[in-house]
């Protein structure tokens, strides 16, 4: 399986990473690692453009991350209008890399503070859709 | 190698919906770049079309374009960097003049958005980001603009009021336009007043859709100085990018591709912020504006709001910024908008902006950004 059902509404299927989906099916939240020079990668990368080797591993994001911005999108484009509204959210995580996903509906706007420890986690949608979210820690 | 100026400028009146076809828009912006000038679309060597794609269903414009203006059989070919694609454009033509390709070179941008709904429309700026990683959760450009602003809030204690001085500055500047499609003035409180689209930026802090094109028409030294008598010089160019993904930003509080853009168009042109008579800022959102005014060293990091305070981006200011309104009021056809704001800058230098003339201006400068801050784009100008 690829990318069809990621997300509110996906955009392509297909990718040398759709692993990803599989291991989030599992319940993980990669990130791909290159073996030659250790760079990490998120939005995961098949292939290390530092070294030029697609000798990548998967990891996965365990860490709490801190809230780095957030918006609560009230105008939802098409696709998303059932969405709205919804809050995303941008946050950096201890392995090097950032994430940007939505916050879990659970999290009510008074209680956002910027900077507040994350956990990112798999999340199903209806439709048997999926992505992953954050969630208080 | 002979320098490069701008002889011709010019654009639609940019409208939410103009009821026309591309091409006839299209030809409004290159009838007012021409107009005036000792030569005629025969001396034109080449086209450079601008915009972004998927708003409107011709596919390949450039060709379309080329044969409506007759500049057939004229080399024409398309170039797009969304929001930012007619500085992009200029870049261009600039290079082909200066490599001795082409002597005079027409950049027209233009965006037809009224064939789409607000929210189809939405849904093609959020594609304009990572479609694998990050439009499958409803990303959208002022999503985007919008944690950048909460970023900068917090960081500096910036406020929705003053992101609010932004639009009511150039409200008041976009009722003399009349090109804009937004011409009423608002208050502070109408501003802060209205409905939250995605927080902390209101609908006011929101520029609109439209439907526009502009045409900037350049030659090579001896060539422009012969078709016009008041050749406005380019004498900075500056490009520069940062991630397609909001995952891969190292900061939230500026616009490196701005910074960036802005190091090498001063470096080039051998000026400083200081140096800068006039600016046109690409304000699609209040806190566009802001960070320009820091990205660009008008202001110290943080300090941008200050500049609105005392009023020092008005006309009689230190630094006069966007005087015609903005994007916020004259609207933001994606592709028209970067010839748009060098049409401002060059009509300031040479003196003809009737509306709200900066004094005596000599040196302008341009900044476009593309996406949110995925292309950096500053032009600096000389009269």
């Amino acid at each position: 399986m690829g990318f069809e059902n990621f997300g509110t509404v996906s955009f392509t299927a297909e990718a040398k990473v759709a692993d990803f989906i599989t291991q989030l099916e599992a319940g993980k939240v990669m990130a791909t690692r290159c073996r030659k020079c250790g760079g990490s990668y998120f939005p995961p990368k098949a292939d290390c453009p530092k070294c030029l080797s697609s000798d990548v591993e998967w990891f996965e994001v365990k860490s709490q991350g801190k809230l780095l911005s957030y918006t609560v999108v009230n105008y939802g484009p098409s696709g998303f209008e059932n969405d709205a509204p919804y809050i995303l959210a941008l946050v950096k995580f201890d392995e090097g890399i950032q994430i940007l996903a939505r916050l879990s509906r659970d999290i009510e706007e008074k209680d956002i503070k910027m900077g507040m420890n994350l956990t990112v986690n798999p999340a199903k949608l209806p439709d048997n859709r999926i992505a992953y979210e954050f969630r208080r820690a | 190698m002979e320098d490069v100026a701008i002889v011709g400028a010019g654009q639609s009146v940019f409208a939410r919906s103009c009821g026309e076809s591309i091409r006839e828009l299209c030809f409004e912006a290159y009838k007012e770049a021409l107009e005036g000038l000792d030569i005629t679309g025969n001396d034109i060597d080449a086209s450079v079309v601008c915009s972004a794609p998927e708003y409107d269903k011709q596919r390949s414009p450039s060709g379309l374009i080329s044969e409506y203006l007759e500049l057939t059989p004229k080399p024409t070919f398309y170039v797009e960097t969304v929001c930012s694609s007619s500085s992009t454009g200029l870049r261009v033509a600039w290079s082909l003049i200066k490599a001795g390709l082409h002597k005079t070179v027409a950049v027209i941008g233009f965006q037809k958005m009224s064939e789409l709904s607000s929210r189809d429309a939405a849904e093609r700026m959020g594609r304009g980001g990572d479609i694998i990683w990050e439009s499958p959760f409803g990303i959208t450009m002022p999503a985007g603009y919008a944690m950048y602003a909460r970023a900068h809030m917090a960081r500096y204690g910036t406020t929705e009021e003053h992101l609010a001085k932004v639009r009511v500055k150039n409200s008041h500047y976009g009722v003399a336009n009349p090109k804009a499609n937004y011409r009423k003035e608002l208050s502070l409180e109408d501003i802060l007043n209205s409905e939250m689209i995605t927080s902390p930026l209101k609908k006011f802090d929101c520029c609109a859709n439209a439907d526009g094109s502009s045409c900037i028409i350049l030659a090579g030294g001896d060539v422009a100085k012969s078709i016009t008598k008041k050749p406005i010089w380019v004498v900075g160019l500056g490009a520069a990018t940062d991630t397609m993904s909001m995952a891969g930003r190292k900061s939230l509080t500026g616009l490196q591709c701005a910074q960036e853009a802005a190091k090498q168009a001063y470096e080039m042109a051998g000026v400083k912020p200081q140096d800068i008579d006039v600016a046109e800022v690409h304000d699609c959102f209040t806190v566009s504006e802001l960070l320009a005014y820091e990205d660009l060293g008008f202001a110290k990091p943080g300090e941008g709001a200050g500049l609105l305070e005392d009023k020092e981006t008005y006309v009689e200011g230190k630094i006069p910024v966007n005087v015609d309104g903005g994007l916020l009021s004259k609207g933001h056809p994606i592709g028209a908008t970067g010839g748009s704001q060098i049409r401002t800058i060059v009509r300031q230098l040479r003196g003809e902006a009737t509306e709200a003339q900066v004094k005596d201006a000599e040196i302008g400068l341009v900044h476009n950004i593309g996406g949110v801050g995925q292309y950096g784009n500053v032009t600096i100008l000389r009269r």
